[in-house]
């Protein structure tokens, strides 16, 4: 495509992987205890969903990235300060509740809205990247609403591979079941990828993209307008952390032959 | 008064999947414990003769179907115009589906045309008080939530692996076809087919009785001060043969055959188990030369029996998330089990 492609990536917020979570009772409903201290990142799949809408941005001159996430203020500049030395991207920031909680079906109509007030976006070249699922909700309902609501009829879910064809068409894979790919084909924009890992590895550090980025993230958290959620729509009767600890049995000094039979036997028993 | 549709794909060869039959015994259970309730199934794909003969004797009132070429292989256009087509038909207040990766690509599209909420990965519903609960996880398996609405329609993706899947007697079936209007939009995405690994068989087995994760350890410094991936390759794929386990990875692992390091290339992002991989359902779980870290760990949410070999008497997997942690060589220990097995 000579033009190249927009492409907006919408991406939330989520507690760091490695964070002990516990759920409270908060006035808008469940939330989790100390929510707004605990470290937070971007989220895994729809980090990967960047990092492909950066390679392909390169690679398809012409194109911009457009990274729109809705999180409290404070918590997404810290997210930034770290993600904004991957890949060049301007940020569009809705100020608005990161929690797992929330109705799919909110968020996408306040992600679509955002989308479509971005200023000179060409719907006809548009690609909406995302997760196909997130680390706090996941629903991988999503991004589905937010493709509804802007039109957009051509999506996938579950994407490691995206193609460009010498046509402009594109070669699409997303996982199915059985740890099998569905090969598809599609005419081009606009069009709804929710991306699993796919291809690439996480960029290193560029602090040179980061203050490149960081110059127009500041001015875009400033005027991050409140998502306005109105929530209540999901009535939760119990959140609770699942009994899962186990009691661990710790076997030091058995051989490995004879761990090995234990273990042979357990498979067949 | 619930209206019950429950929405299943039918596959190229005419088969409804083990999950589909898992919905409708959630459906009909659902259906039987809810007063005044009615339920309807409604098929799509190309020829859903024998899937209709398949559910016919369910107990569900009715049965609809949208067939045709066009419905033979997934795509959202088609599929989601075709599941808005049987819910306006069926003026369903509830519509249920498998959370396969057909109607989880779909259906929450399908939703908002109706003006429904949608919640997916659901593992358990029940009436109660003449209500509908569910039971979904948040935050990668790591918080449990029972939840209701009251705004009608309401979409329900459920997951597989939490009932036995209906099992009854085929049956002649009258189905009722619903015409869904052919859109040109459903011509600019095309299924052209499925791709497996580039391996010599497939390692993803989800109906497999043992998980077998395959962990970084396999490609670090061994006593002697070197990496024998070779060995670990053989070690692993022996092992995935003799026992048809279903093969996983922790996340460190994948990543480092994606950075195209030497490591295990029979290892991709598909085998990746944890928060940004795969929660595989598995009565069994065997952890090897894996830490047993918080990200992965949340992928083995539902697999029941635990058992891991890693050199640390301190990881994660002696922390209360494994039945037995043997401290042992994992190399040692495989090379004696594939011998036992023959």
């Amino acid at each position: 495509m000579s033009n190249g492609y927009h492409i907006v990536v919408c991406a939330g917020i989520v507690p760091d992987p490695l964070q002990t979570l516990e759920p409270v009772a908060g006035p808008q409903g469940p939330a989790l205890k100390n929510e707004m201290m605990l470290p937070a990142v971007l989220d895994p799949w729809a980090a990967h969903a960047l990092y492909e809408a950066a390679h392909l941005a390169k690679n398809a001159p012409g194109s911009k990235v457009w990274l729109v996430s809705m999180s409290p203020k404070a918590k997404l500049q810290q997210v930034m300060m770290t993600i904004a030395q991957k890949v060049p991207f301007e940020l569009v920031a809705l100020d608005g509740p990161a929690s797992g909680f929330t109705d799919a079906g909110e968020t996408a109509a306040a992600l679509a809205k955002a989308i479509q007030a971005i200023p000179g976006l060409d719907r006809s070249r548009l690609l909406v990247f995302g997760g196909w699922e997130s680390a706090s909700r996941g629903a991988g309902a999503t991004l589905q609403m937010v493709g509804e609501i802007l039109g957009i009829t051509d999506q996938f879910q579950g994407v490691d591979v995206l193609e460009l064809q010498p046509d402009g068409a594109f070669r699409i894979l997303e996982r199915i079941e059985g740890g099998v790919h569905q090969v598809s084909t599609c005419a081009g924009p606009p069009a709804v990828l929710g991306w699993a890992t796919g291809t690439l590895p996480e960029p290193p550090n560029q602090p040179q993209i980061g203050m490149q980025n960081m110059r127009a993230i500041m001015p875009a958290l400033q005027r991050a307008q409140p998502a306005g959620l109105a929530g209540g729509k999901i009535e939760f009767l119990d959140v609770r952390i699942p009994s899962a600890r186990r009691e661990t049995q710790v076997i030091k000094d058995l051989s490995p032959e004879e761990i090995a039979k234990q273990i042979v036997e357990w498979i067949k028993g | 008064m619930e209206k019950i549709l429950l929405l299943l794909g039918v596959d190229a060869e005419g088969k409804l999947s083990k999950a589909g039959l898992e919905a409708v015994e959630q459906a009909r259970r659902l259906a039987c414990s809810l007063d005044g309730a009615s339920w309807t199934i409604g098929l799509v794909g190309r020829d859903v003769g024998a899937a209709a003969r398949q559910v016919a004797a369910t107990g569900a009132g009715k049965l609809l179907a949208v067939a045709g070429d066009a419905f033979a292989h997934p795509r959202y256009a088609s599929d989601a115009d075709a599941a808005a087509a049987l819910a306006r038909r069926s003026e369903a207040t509830l519509i249920l589906a498998p959370a396969d990766s057909r109607w989880m690509r779909a259906l929450p599209g399908a939703a908002h045309r109706l003006g429904a909420a949608v919640d997916t990965h659901i593992a358990g519903i029940e009436a109660a008080d003449g209500a509908v609960r569910v039971r979904r996880w948040y935050y990668r398996q790591r918080i449990e939530a029972v939840q209701t609405r009251q705004s009608r329609p309401w979409v329900l993706l459920v997951d597989a692996g939490n009932v036995e899947p209906w099992s009854g007697e085929a049956a002649e079936a009258a189905v009722e076809e619903v015409p869904v209007e052919a859109s040109e939009s459903w011509n600019r995405t095309t299924v052209v087919g499925t791709k497996a690994p580039e391996i010599d068989q497939q390692t993803i087995r989800p109906d497999a009785g043992l998980l077998f994760v395959a962990g970084a350890g396999w490609t670090k410094k061994q006593a002697d001060g070197r990496v024998h991936v070779e060995e670990a390759a053989e070690l692993i794929l022996d092992f995935v043969r003799k026992t048809k386990c279903s093969l996983g990875s922790s996340k460190s692992l994948v990543d480092l055959s994606s950075e195209g390091q030497a490591v295990l290339p029979f290892l991709t992002h598909l085998h990746q188990v944890g928060q940004t991989g795969s929660t595989p359902r598995h009565p069994k779980g065997l952890a090897t030369c894996c830490h047993g870290e918080e990200p992965h760990v949340v992928g083995w949410r539902f697999i029941k029996e635990r058992r891991a070999v890693n050199l640390d008497p301190n990881c994660g997997w002696a922390q209360g998330k494994a039945d037995v942690l043997y401290v042992a060589d994992a190399f040692a220990v495989m090379r004696e089990v594939n011998r036992l097995l023959g």
